[in-house]
């Protein structure tokens, strides 16, 4: 399993954690997108506006935090994901929880 | 409840993780990141599904429909908190070198799952409509 430094890992883990990253981007656009469809159900009132444009800030947020992790995993020996960029990922899913509660309420 | 107020605190201090033990196999830490992002989708997933109620189902009373989203919203929530502690205590019990914990929680995601699903078969079948 050892190989010099710089081969490629056999089992092929940065690529695959690169993938869930990319996988989970995609789950976050399509939550993005019922989101924004919610808040604009009813016309587009000021409300709704904001909160759209706050979901759409929250799905930018996760292209951030995802665009930086896959950058990092591009490394030989990827460092592991630290807690602010796994607490950042899961804050951009709850905003969006947040907005979709107070706008269906 | 104390352990989760106990684990709150390691959230934000990743030197404080990086304190304990020895750094496992990065191999390792990524397989954990991964499961992480497992439970992070099925999270966005519960959101979408709450979104998904309130939306595509507009001709159920509104308490339903209501209900419906704002159980599977919560169980969204639930979710990603959940994902972001376990991951915490999966890396620490890897650097620790100790059994990796153990959880209830996928048993009582599918059994409320299985309930709000059924609560939906049973709503769109009899159509109770508003």
């Amino acid at each position: 399993m050892t190989g010099p430094a710089g081969a490629r890992d056999p089992g092929l883990q940065p690529e695959r954690t690169r993938l869930a990253w990319r996988r989970t981007t995609l789950a976050c656009t399509v939550a993005a997108v019922l989101a924004a469809r919610t808040t604009l159900h009813g016309g587009p009132t000021a409300l709704g506006v904001v909160a759209c444009a706050l979901c759409f800030l929250a799905w930018l947020g996760f292209l951030a935090v995802a665009h930086r992790r896959i950058r990092a995993l591009a490394q030989v020996t990827p460092a592991p994901l630290t807690p602010r960029h796994a607490v950042a990922a899961a804050a951009c899913a709850l905003v969006l929880a947040a907005f979709a509660a107070a706008v269906i309420y | 409840m104390i352990e989760f107020v106990r684990n709150l605190r390691l959230w934000f201090a990743p030197q404080a993780i990086r304190e304990e033990g020895r750094t496992p196999d990065y191999r390792f830490s990524l397989a954990n990141e991964r499961t992480f992002l497992a439970w992070l989708r099925t999270a966005l997933a519960l959101i979408g599904g709450g979104f998904a109620v309130d939306q595509f189902l507009p001709d159920l009373r509104w308490g339903w429909r209501v209900g419906l989203a704002l159980a599977l919203l919560a169980a969204g929530v639930l979710c990603s908190l959940r994902a972001v502690n376990h991951w915490v205590r999966c890396e620490r019990a890897m650097r620790r070198g100790e059994d990796l914990p153990v959880s209830r929680f996928p048993a009582l995601l599918s059994v409320t799952i299985a309930v709000v699903a059924i609560a939906m078969v049973v709503v769109v079948l009899v159509g109770w409509e508003g």
